[in-house]
């Protein structure tokens, strides 16, 4: 029998090993960038030597670089030094009642059918109802244990698994790799570990949304995904929830590794906060994901939908190291009002026979504009790749932009490279002939949307793409005149 | 069902419709012929409410409301279907689903629920039947990459999926062959009762060997010059449109294309 004091210490163990720690963190770093405070961040985590030499090393690299100038967007200044880089966990304003919860956002969160207590987990209102979470968390995470799949946030994957963190972390994205990706290794609060042992099918899709800490470090959140042989998993980012936040800038970054016939298949629902009507506040949503198909047969595929923020910039791409290696990239983008996404992938195949496929959809309404941006590149002895790119745009109204950066260089000339883009507008006629079958304009126009993205929103798990659809109609409404 | 009055309407500065006179009652076919240009598919698009037309004078009733004062999909709520002589396509929105949604926002505005999957499923397999559409094409995209004749199948099936109170068929046989038309005919002839109206509207005759009209219109130049039963369609046939030329003069402006 064991005592109500080895119970409750059970207990919290537990929470503690699945990142569910309720221990209110009051220590801050000081406003501000600097070494000390890279060395005072690395200290609060316990984190292991190599990691704190690491995180400097990026330091040293970020002062080095300017602020990118080829994005087709007036990049916003960014004082670094004023944002605060150590406050774990960020201490949201605790609501009393959903009374007290901006009406706008209840509508929306009614609109797109999420239960009640989560509409207070995601607006800040205290929840009675933690306890739920964990256990169904705790079942979930028994599950995986027992097939071996670590599934933790990052800090906990440090303490627990330094060596495997050690192997792979900044294997994809190097800390050198851009300005962003070098602030985020610098100062990354937390994030999520996936492990997925050899020849392991995840049985379950594995989601952030699972684990409440994530909430609060979506800052500087850094994902590092190991798929080992033979294994699989289908990994879940966001929530099509909107998300208020006072922070202006993300800069995430995330890394997937397939090793030898893994696969690992990607899947993001962005609504960060896109600013108001006349395109005030935002998110300044600057993420660096890669993947890496590191042995022959491995696959990726990035699946995504971006609705939110004001400004997205991100790339997700899969480098293809090995022979019959595969990647996949599939996303719709939808700005309005003033909202910018510039966003596309990158393909490198490096093996032999591998290929690759792209499906863009941008969607622009307003007074959005929307960038792909894409390099496909095939190297010298990536004999018989192949690549299907097709890049859509969409047009809703006479104010918004759709442009298209494709970037392709091959230098064997095995390589079969396709290349299909198509810019249209939602038609007059398609509109009416809706309305004439008793549909009106706004559910005319979200259904010609939906249907302009299916191609995507079908890569998606099934209760993610039903709320994804939805999420494409609410984005849109008001935005046609 | 349908009363129109003096209707008069325009294209920019353009006359297009010049006075209108039409009754339509339940059970009744009616099909309105005429040379290109005459103001016949202008009179269709009026009565589904397309917007780049002004009307100038007149009156629409639809069982005693003023259909010209109500958005287009409230018209079709109502119960006015048009099946178009050009069809659009919408690219990955499937045909049921288009129909389904079409379906419950008709049903929601008489306030009905919503119909269940299994209602709706076991409908879409009936008027299938009835009218003789491919199951593959029910299920693809709405008329994305249909021949021009499946296309104006597919009208037919949604006008029997949605079984509308007046029907409208603008040019529903032109680019069809005779066995397509024949299936047409033969769906609008499956579908016709004693509480649905229809308003045919065609440059040929060969449709009215199929579906029997009650009565035949002649519009010429924005009126209706000439109406009388299903004889006058043969009349048409032999005699041509040239004979209104010399009866009610030369249109004055060169006209639109239909």
């Amino acid at each position: 029998m064991k005592t109500d004091k080895e119970i409750l210490e059970d207990l919290s163990q537990r929470e503690y090993e699945y990142g569910f720690s309720t221990t209110i963190e009051m220590d801050r770093a000081p406003v501000g960038l600097s070494e000390e405070t890279i060395r005072f961040i690395s200290q609060k985590k316990e984190e292991p030597e190599f990691l704190l030499e690491w995180r400097l090393k990026a330091y040293r690299h970020f002062l080095t670089c300017d602020m990118p100038a080829w994005q087709n967007f007036k990049l916003p200044t960014i004082d670094f030094q004023k944002i605060s880089y150590y406050a774990a966990p960020r201490a949201k304003k605790t609501l009393n009642s959903m009374d007290e919860v901006d009406p706008e956002l209840v509508a929306t969160f009614e609109k797109l059918g999420i239960p009640l207590t989560e509409q207070k987990m995601l607006s800040g209102v205290a929840v009675d109802a933690v306890f739920d979470s964990v256990s169904v968390a705790t079942t979930f995470s028994r599950k995986l244990g027992e097939l071996g799949i670590i599934f933790c946030s990052f800090g906990e994957a440090v303490r627990s698994h330094p060596d495997l963190v050690r192997k792979y972390l900044g294997t994809v994205v190097p800390v050198t790799d851009n300005v962003f990706a070098a602030l985020n290794a610098a100062v990354f609060s937390d994030g999520s570990f996936v492990y997925i042992p050899p020849g392991v099918r995840c049985p379950m899709e594995l989601s952030t949304y699972f684990r409440i800490n994530a909430e609060n470090t979506g800052q500087f959140e850094r994902t590092l995904i190991i798929a080992d042989k033979e294994s699989y998993v289908s990994y879940l980012e966001g929530c099509t929830a909107p998300r208020r936040d006072e922070n202006q800038l993300h800069a995430a970054v995330v890394e997937l590794i397939a090793l030898e016939k893994a696969e690992i298949k990607y899947s993001t629902v962005q609504n960060w906060y896109p600013g108001d009507k006349e395109g005030k506040g935002g998110i300044f949503n600057f993420v660096t994901k890669r993947g890496i198909c590191r042995g022959d047969h491995a696959k990726i595929s990035w699946t995504q939908v971006e609705t939110g923020s004001a400004i997205t910039w991100k790339y997700p791409g899969v480098i293809l190291k090995g022979d019959h290696s595969e990647g996949e990239f599939y996303s719709v983008a939808l700005t309005k009002n003033y909202q910018i996404a510039d966003t596309g992938t990158k393909m490198i195949h490096l093996g032999k026979n591998t290929r690759s496929r792209i499906i863009s959809k941008g969607i622009s309404a307003g007074r959005g504009q929307n960038s792909y941006r894409g390099l496909v590149r095939v190297a010298a002895h990536a004999d018989h790749a192949r690549n299907f790119t097709q890049c859509d745009s969409l047009l809703i109204g006479d104010q918004c932009g759709a442009h298209t950066f494709p970037y392709i260089e091959s230098k064997n000339n095995t390589a079969t490279l396709e290349h299909e883009a198509t810019t249209s507008k939602i038609g007059e006629d398609q509109i009416f002939y809706c309305n004439q079958r008793g549909i009106n304009k706004e559910k005319a126009v979200a259904l010609i949307v939906n249907g302009y993205a299916r191609e995507v929103l079908n890569q998606l798990p099934m209760e993610f793409a039903v709320e994804a659809q939805k999420l494409l109609a609410i984005s849109l409404e008001g935005s046609v005149g | 069902m349908l009363s129109i009055k003096n209707l008069q309407v325009n294209i920019g500065a353009r006359e297009i419709l010049k006075g209108i006179q039409l009754e339509v009652k339940a059970g009744e076919v009616h099909a309105i012929m005429g040379p290109n240009g005459s103001g016949k598919s202008t009179l269709a698009s009026v009565l589904a409410g397309r917007e780049q037309f002004e009307v100038r004078a007149g009156e629409v009733l639809f069982q005693g409301k003023d259909l010209l004062q109500m958005p287009p999909e409230d018209r079709a709520r109502e119960g006015i279907f048009m099946a178009f002589q050009y069809p659009v396509e919408i690219p990955g929105v499937s045909n049921v689903n288009f129909l389904k949604t079409a379906l419950n926002e008709i049903r929601a505005y008489r306030g009905l629920p919503p119909v269940e999957s299994r209602e709706f499923l076991k409908l879409v397999r009936e008027k299938q039947k009835l009218v003789e559409f491919d199951a593959k094409l029910a299920n693809r995209s709405v008329n994305e990459g249909f021949s021009g004749g499946e296309k104006k199948r597919n009208e037919i099936f949604q006008l029997a999926m949605l079984d509308p109170r007046l029907a409208i068929l603008d040019e529903t046989d032109s680019g069809l062959d005779i066995d397509a038309l024949k299936i047409v005919a033969s769906g609008v002839n499956k579908l016709k009762s004693a509480d649905n109206a229809f308003v045919i509207i065609t440059h040929y005759q060969r449709l009215l060997e199929y579906i029997i009209p009650d009565f035949v219109h002649v519009l010429y130049d924005g009126r209706i010059v000439k109406s009388g039963g299903k004889e006058l369609a043969l009349e048409l046939e032999e005699k041509g449109y040239d004979w209104l030329k010399t009866e009610h003069g030369p249109v004055a402006a060169p006209a639109p294309a239909a």
